[in-house]
């Protein structure tokens, strides 16, 4: 497989990560000043609203990361392929990182909205168990040692959190939650103003662009511990 | 094409996530009301027996039915079909308002009566500027 070639994938990262880094800061301080100075304020909840500019995009990566995990862990499983095992596992920090963001910022978000830091409804509980099976993941990395037993424990755990992303974004559909519905539809109109979702979706490149950046650095880091182990693969 | 280990992989994988897909598919539905974080005032009137432990009601604050008499809070939670009389003592969040979503905790005394311990503001999806919201409200 010559798109894997570790040295030209070495190369390419060396040669784009600060090219990324820069971009990612660009980006960021765009969204941030459309964020924190050009949107208005919301009718009802006053500045708390800029939360969600951090608090939704992080929402959305950790569940893309971990969807995306789920889906190579069921190629690594199906075929073992040890390059798809190294892109998975850099992959799960920054999906790990966001998801506590999400939870977090939420928290910050609820006191001054609903009157509580946490509440039990089917959203928040279902995003804690997402958290917990980003630190099953990397917890697993670390207990296990034997590589074989390593890669098919860690690729269950994945495919079996996956089964918890529909939930986590149907809940507010399917049950009564204290967290409200999405105000995003892709089949109709959205129920956030457009001075509120131009802020919203470059928040969103931003955070993008992040873990594309985290991940580059993980993933070469997972490289370079192989080589010195004086192994070609892992 | 492929090993035959390979096709014992994916097979495994497809038995997996057939069984476990049903099982928690099951368990949702059998949890279902417990799952909820609130009932609405409808689903109060429908209970056969009245609940002695602690329960939520969530639905709108009816339109002029806030009253306060010293710390006392007395309104009506409505879902547009049933409503429900709540009292409640202590602070309540800043979104608290008339025609908005509330969930109360508290105690069921009977199908018409509700004693709240704890208020919380539901926010809904709705995001927009304050000279918006202004403008609908002239409509």
């Amino acid at each position: 497989m010559n798109f894997f070639n570790q040295s030209k994938i070495f190369s390419f990262i060396n040669k784009y990560h600060n090219l990324i880094l820069v971009f990612f800061l660009a980006v960021l301080s765009l969204g941030l000043i459309e964020a924190l100075i050009i949107s208005p304020e919301d009718y009802l909840q006053g500045h708390s609203v800029r939360i969600m500019y951090v608090h939704v995009p992080s929402a959305w990566i950790s569940l893309g990361i971990f969807s995306s995990m789920a889906f190579l862990s069921i190629l690594v499983f199906i075929f073992k392929n040890k390059n798809l095992v190294i892109i998975t596992k850099s992959l799960a920090p920054s999906g790990f990182i966001f998801t506590l963001i999400a939870l977090v910022t939420g928290s910050i978000w609820g006191k001054p909205t609903w009157g509580t830091w946490w509440a039990w409804d089917a959203r928040i509980t279902t995003m804690l168990i997402l958290c917990l099976f980003y630190l099953m993941y990397l917890l697993a990395w670390r207990i296990f040692e034997n590589k074989d037993s390593v890669v098919k424990i860690t690729s269950l755990i994945t495919i079996i959190g996956a089964f918890n992303i529909p939930i986590i974004k149907f809940s507010v559909d399917w049950w009564s939650t204290l967290h409200q519905p999405s105000s995003i539809k892709i089949l109709s109109d959205s129920k956030i103003h457009e001075s509120m979702l131009v802020p919203l979706i470059i928040m969103t490149a931003a955070f993008a662009l992040f873990s594309l950046l985290i991940f580059l650095m993980k993933y070469n880091t997972e490289l370079i511990k192989i080589k010195n182990k004086g192994l070609d693969r892992l | 094409m492929y090993g035959k280990k390979v096709k014992l992989r994916l097979t495994f994988l497809i038995v997996l996530i057939l069984s476990l897909g049903l099982t928690i598919y099951l368990v949702l539905v059998s949890l279902k009301e417990n799952v909820v974080y609130f009932l609405s005032p409808t689903e109060i009137k429908a209970l056969s027996e009245l609940k002695k432990d602690k329960i939520r009601i969530g639905g709108m604050v009816k339109k002029n039915s806030i009253n306060v008499n010293n710390d006392k809070i007395i309104f009506v939670i409505t879902d547009f079909k049933n409503e429900i009389n709540v009292t409640y003592s202590g602070l309540v969040p800043n979104l608290f308002q008339e025609n908005k979503g509330v969930v109360a905790e508290g105690f069921l005394r009977d199908k018409n009566y509700f004693k709240a311990v704890k208020i919380l503001a539901k926010h809904d999806e709705n995001y927009m500027p304050p000279e918006l919201s202004n403008k609908k409200g002239d409509k």
